[in-house]
């Protein structure tokens, strides 16, 4: 039996907000009766046109489907559309006390639903990524056949919830889980997110506020630097850190070691690559 | 809250009669029976008895019975030894609708070079000998085929099919699980080969099973270190639970015209008045012949999961087909060969009833269902141009 929270149990057993909105201003659909859930979602907004005042939902779908729906529909209302759109699928996982792994699909659904509904009251072209066969005129690559899922959905939900294995991947989409045939493929997608995001942590230093940047210095010195040293029986403690100069004492089997200055170049390296590439790395006793 | 368990077809209630029956084997009679003193040899005695028990109930000879730790164990030693007995041979032929104890090893093999054939169902679970017949050849080591399926209680005709296999020269197992205690077998009058049997079916605990091994079939052990079960089995018996099996087997025995008539009458009115109540449903296998205990009903427009936590509500224990509930995302593979269409497969539950069974669990089922579907279904976004007519 899933361990559903009781905030799950709850929502599924009283959902909030069931039934259709008829004059409702968007109306987002996901999923179909193959994909074993679906969610149609109504939005009706103020006079103004600017905040939710009601949303409704039908949900076809396990538990913990209705009670990530009956979650989103509590959770959009007061919101400017903007605002709905920066719900996350995570949000509503943790809006209900977390769901299990294999069910944060039901959150994503949630998300996807609302998404199609604000895109299509602004009359952009809904951001499809599939989840759903018929009427779909699908952005980017088809990776998932069985459950029509595209890689640009398939990245999406990796780097939003900061997945990591097929298996994962799985979870949260569906992708992969039926005939196994593009697992390969979703093993390439989350090599090709964390490619890009170590390349982004790269670039990003560039705008680091300076307390980030110590921030940043502290915690690579922590992981990145003294278990180095450890291992060979050294160690540093960081002095100060005046803009981009960087002031470590060497301890232990470091300190006065012959070969302590390239020691600081270690340093000083591994700070360039994973903080600021400015960074100057000087030895000072202390 | 009273529970109704009518989940029979996972796990039975170990009847209290084998209860009392094991007991003792635990902490007082706790001897080896391979041992030389009177300690083991009182339990040697009882294990003997035991497996007369089982024999009985399959119309075997009691040294054709072989005990092991369970169902899966029994299904995964016949076809093992099928494959060692005939090195040269290399396909296996079994159905979609297996079992994963049967399937899961049947696919691990076909990776390792065996040719593997799944006999297709027709939209009643129901096997096409003709096809069998066509497929089985001189290179068939085994062909493995359910007695009775797990999800709709469908019977395949594994007498039929056992002969068109011997004739081949192929050896011929059933994973009989379900079938066990619930319709008469009589090996006596067989061409099965090898059966599997599994005692949290019917109402032993878990953790035993039976592998039947026909008298003169060639067998070869997958557990090897000891003696036990005339080196079929190796490793120390497993003295109270198969006591508690052999005791299970009589009390089967007895019951047999109890499942065939009023759990058979039970499971009839169920599935009459739930049809019945309840608008755009269709019964899995309703078409062709079907254990007495079991109803597999696929009701439209809603999923399965949703519908047992309901019934969970109300201490109503039955399973579902559908995908939800098991971790996969795809509805069961056995609906799935039967071509069970997609509007209802999700949407598939399974009452399986045993000799606890009352008409008072009966009654509640059909009380607590017809409001939960109508509930779930005017949630969906599905179905309402069908079910508003």
């Amino acid at each position: 039996m899933w361990d559903y929270t009781d905030k799950v149990k709850e929502h599924f057993l009283n959902p909030r907000n069931v039934g259709e909105i008829t004059d409702a201003d968007a109306v987002g659909e996901v999923g179909s009766l193959a994909c074993g859930d679906a969610l149609k979602l109504f939005i009706k907004l103020d006079e103004n046109k600017e905040r939710i005042v009601d949303a409704k939902f039908q949900t076809f779908g396990c538990g913990s489907a209705i009670a990530s729906s009956s979650a989103l529909t509590e959770m959009v209302k007061g919101k400017t559309l903007d605002e709905a759109l920066e719900i996350t699928n995570q949000q509503i996982a943790d809006f209900l006390g977390g769901l299990p792994e294999e069910k944060m699909h039901c959150s994503v659904m949630g998300q996807e639903a609302l998404e199609v509904a604000i895109a299509k009251y602004r009359g952009v072209e809904a951001p499809v990524h599939g989840h759903g066969h018929d009427h779909v005129e699908t952005e980017g690559e088809l990776v998932c056949k069985c459950f029509g899922l595209t890689d640009v959905f398939l990245k999406k939900v990796i780097v939003s919830n900061k997945l990591t294995t097929a298996e994962q991947v799985t979870h949260f989409t569906k992708a992969g889980g039926a005939c196994g045939g593009c697992i390969p493929k979703i093993k390439e997608l989350i090599a090709e997110v964390l490619g890009e995001e170590k390349k982004a942590a790269a670039e990003k230093p560039a705008k680091l506020t300076n307390l980030r940047k110590m921030q940043l210095i502290q915690e690579t010195l922590e992981n990145e630097v003294r278990p180095q040293l450890w291992a060979d029986g050294g160690d540093l403690e960081l002095i100060d850190i005046d803009g981009s100069n960087v002031q470590v004492a060497f301890r232990k089997a470091c300190a006065g070691c012959a070969s302590s200055g390239y020691t600081a170049k270690f340093v000083e390296q591994k700070l360039r690559e994973l903080v600021s590439p400015d960074i100057t790395v000087q030895e000072v006793q202390g | 809250m009273r529970e109704i368990y009518l989940d029979n077809n996972a796990t039975t209630k170990v009847d209290e009669r084998v209860f009392e029956e094991m007991r003792p084997y635990f902490c007082e009679l706790y001897g080896n029976p391979s041992s030389m003193h009177f300690f083991g040899g009182q339990v040697q005695k009882k294990v003997d008895e035991a497996r007369a028990r089982v024999a009985s109930l399959l119309g075997a000879l009691p040294d054709e019975i072989v005990f092991t730790a369970c169902g899966t164990e029994s299904d995964n030693a016949a076809i093992r030894s099928a494959l060692e007995v005939f090195p040269e041979k290399r396909h296996i032929i079994t159905s979609r609708v297996e079992h994963p104890a049967v399937l899961t090893q049947c696919r691990n093999l076909s990776k390792r070079g065996y040719r593997v054939t799944e006999l297709n169902v027709d939209g009643n679970g129901q096997l096409d000998l003709n096809e069998l017949e066509r497929l089985v050849d001189e290179d068939t080591a085994i062909v493995s085929l359910m007695y009775a399926n797990n999800e709709t209680g469908v019977i395949f005709p594994i007498e039929e099919a056992a002969k068109i296999v011997k004739k081949k020269g192929a050896l011929f197992h059933t994973d009989a699980v379900q079938a066990v205690g619930k319709i008469p077998l009589n090996m006596a009058e067989s061409a099965i080969d090898m059966l599997s049997l599994s005692g949290h079916k019917l109402h032993a605990p878990k953790g035993v099973g039976v592998l039947y091994v026909r008298r003169g079939t060639p067998f070869r052990p997958m557990l090897v270190g000891g003696h036990q079960e005339r080196g079929r089995r190796a490793g120390t018996e497993n003295t109270a639970s198969i006591i508690a099996m052999g005791k299970a087997c009589q009390l089967a025995e007895q019951y047999m015209a109890d499942e065939a008539g009023r759990v058979r009458e039970m499971r009839d009115r169920l599935e009459r008045e739930l049809t019945a109540l309840i608008p755009n449903t269709r019964i899995n296998g309703g078409g062709t012949e079907r254990l007495p205990n079991t109803l597999s009903i696929a009701m439209e427009f809603v999923e399965g999961e949703g519908i047992l936590l309901l019934l969970s509500e109300k201490g109503i224990c039955a399973s579902s087909g559908s995908a939800c509930t098991s971790g996969s995302l795809e509805p069961s593979h056995v609906l799935r060969a039967m071509g069970v269409p997609f509007t209802c497969a999700h949407g598939s539950i399974r009452f399986s009833l045993s000799r606890f069974t009352t008409d008072d669990d009966i009654d509640a089922v059909i009380e607590a269902l017809p409001p939960i579907i109508a509930r779930l279904r005017a949630m969906s976004p599905f179905g309402r141009e069908f079910l508003n007519k």
